[in-house]
């Protein structure tokens, strides 16, 4: 049981740092826990030039991951809000982010559940989501793939833009829109379907492709007949998980922090 | 001597019904609450409110009913994300609002500050922040060989704006001595008038500007008046001055749990007077001691 004795936050941590695995020297930004932890990683092992915050206002040489600290991080660069602006019109970041609802498109929302106006439920305002989404890639982690987080029809207030054609422009996608992945607690996804159509790339240890589709609330693509389990992070791997965080603030994310192989039961 | 020294009831005096304010900060980082407090006291009603990165003054303006219109890009306490008392106002439907995205608002503050009536941006292209009811969003064509299609950001140009720093002299040379100056500068230049708080008022020559230069907001010709308020973004942080204030934040955020609860903050720590406010929170010196924050 050693061998694969991984949690599946530790399995999301591994999924969530290859989507920096082929950026070069970019702003990395991981919103929430696994995300954070998950650019650490990645700057530790195989995408060392990427710059990872200290979730404030500086650029760190190395990552800092979420919770108490036992020493000020030696800080490489300011990464106040201005520049963090600038730094994402540029184009050279790549953030992976945990909106609340998504779509076909890879419509992202954070701002409200129901009616703009007088909504059901206010979250946080669009921020900058809009920005993003139009500036550099994207990503994203779900903790919970269920139909209410991967909707049937539009997010209810589209704060991302996505691949959606009735919203271009300029007779196609905005420039500068580049969906990457969807990481969630069954698999992961891309948009490598026909026409930008979310596709499922791995599975989960003891997932099921039916799974997946029953919870999500649009048709999915799949990579090929024969989908690829997600690979298990390998020893050294969750070596530095550890070493990134060791308040263990990732056993904290998914309820009861099970097994990353839910096979093994 | 140019002499701008007022007191924070003198600044909002300065403001009438229906006014657009325009309020610095982001999040829990220097908010002028100070003032904010101050308005919920008065009997201004019916304020267009231009916070793109708001925290506790959406919220407390929002509970006091002095919101006819929000400008923002989110309303968060960062620690504890969802401000609580927006988020009852907005379900209640209780103000108009223009969402707009954190980048575009700080465009329509640059177009203000450069007296133009709009910017150019991608920035809401593929988005509902260009089809809501807030505002009818133009667009603009290159008129370049590549004819690409833009957003026509609006300036905005608040009639006053309210910003806290950290040390002035009376002449309004003010220093904002955390790492972040925020977007405070631009909303300074795009509003007709603005008004700071600070921590202190000192003499020009303790501002010590050949060492402080970087720290050093705007020129003076752009602040109308400048009023002593220690403590003033308290529960937000001034950082080197004081920290965010998570225990209060946690208070605050119960009181939006219940109209008895919201009573009971108000009288206690709106319906008060500054010395009564500091007293509240435990005095100076405990402000002064809470721990730097982990984001």
């Amino acid at each position: 049981m050693t061998q694969n004795s991984y949690s599946l936050a530790e399995l999301v941590i591994a999924a969530c740092a290859e989507v920096w695995r082929d950026d070069g020297e970019v702003m990395a930004t991981g919103i929430g826990p696994l995300p954070r932890i998950g650019a650490g990683l990645a700057k530790l092992s195989f995408a060392p030039a990427i710059q990872t915050t200290d979730g404030e206002a500086w650029y760190t040489s190395e990552p800092v991951g979420p919770g108490k600290r036992t020493a000020e991080p030696e800080f490489e660069g300011i990464a106040n809000y201005d520049r963090v602006f600038s730094a994402l019109w540029s184009g050279r970041r790549h953030a992976l982010v945990g909106p609340v609802q998504i779509d076909r498109y890879g419509q992202a929302n954070i701002s409200v559940i129901g009616d703009h106006k007088k909504p059901k439920a206010a979250m946080l305002g669009a921020r900058g989501f809009p920005g993003n989404s139009i500036s550099h890639p994207n990503s994203f982690f779900f903790p919970n793939h269920n139909k209410r987080a991967f909707v049937e029809g539009e997010v209810d207030f589209v704060c991302m833009a996505g691949y959606n054609p009735a919203r271009y422009r300029n007779g196609g996608p905005p420039k500068g829109l580049d969906l990457r992945r969807i990481i969630t607690n069954l698999c992961v996804m891309d948009f490598g379907g026909p026409d930008h159509q979310i596709r499922v790339i791995s599975l989960h240890p003891g997932v099921t492709f039916e799974e997946v589709q029953d919870n999500t609330g649009f048709p999915l693509a799949k990579i090929s007949d024969e989908i690829p389990t997600t690979p298990a992070p390998t020893a050294e791997q969750l070596e530095l998980i550890a070493k990134i965080d060791p308040n263990n603030v990732r056993a904290t994310v998914f309820k009861d922090n099970p097994a990353g192989d839910r096979r093994a039961a | 001597m140019i002499d701008k020294r007022m007191t924070v009831d003198d600044i909002v005096d300065q403001l009438s019904d229906g006014m657009t304010i325009g309020i610095g900060g982001w999040a829990t980082r220097r908010k002028p609450m100070a003032l904010i407090r101050a308005i919920a006291r008065s009997n201004l009603k019916d304020l267009t409110v231009m916070a793109g990165y708001g925290g506790m003054d959406i919220g407390l303006l929002a509970a006091t009913g002095k919101i006819r219109k929000l400008v923002f890009a989110f309303a968060s306490l960062d620690h504890y994300p969802l401000e609580p008392h927006f988020r009852n106002a907005r379900q209640a439907g209780s103000f108009e609002v223009l969402e707009l995205d954190e980048g575009m608002y700080h465009w329509g503050l640059r177009a203000g500050a450069m007296k133009l009536p709009f910017l150019p941006t991608r920035v809401g292209i593929g988005t509902d922040i260009i089809t809501q009811d807030g505002f009818d969003f133009k667009f603009v064509k290159s008129p370049y060989e590549d004819g690409e299609e833009f957003v026509a950001m609006p300036a905005l140009v608040p009639d006053i704006a309210l910003i806290h720093a950290h040390r002035s002299d009376e002449r309004g040379n003010l220093l904002t001595l955390s790492v972040d100056s925020l977007f405070d500068e631009l909303l300074v230049r795009a509003a007709k008038k603005s008004f700071a708080t600070v921590e202190k008022i000192v003499p020009t020559a303790q501002l010590d500007m050949k060492k402080n230069s970087r720290y050093n907001l705007v020129e003076r010709a752009m602040i109308t008046g400048v009023a002593e308020a220690p403590l003033g973004a308290h529960p937000s942080s001034a950082a080197p001055d004081y920290q965010l204030d998570l225990k209060h934040i946690k208070t605050y955020v119960e009181s939006a749990a219940s109209p008895e609860a919201w009573a009971e903050y108000k009288a206690k720590y709106i319906d008060v007077s500054e010395a009564d406010y500091q007293a509240a929170i435990g005095g100076a010196d405990a402000v002064k001691q809470l721990p730097v924050p982990i984001y």
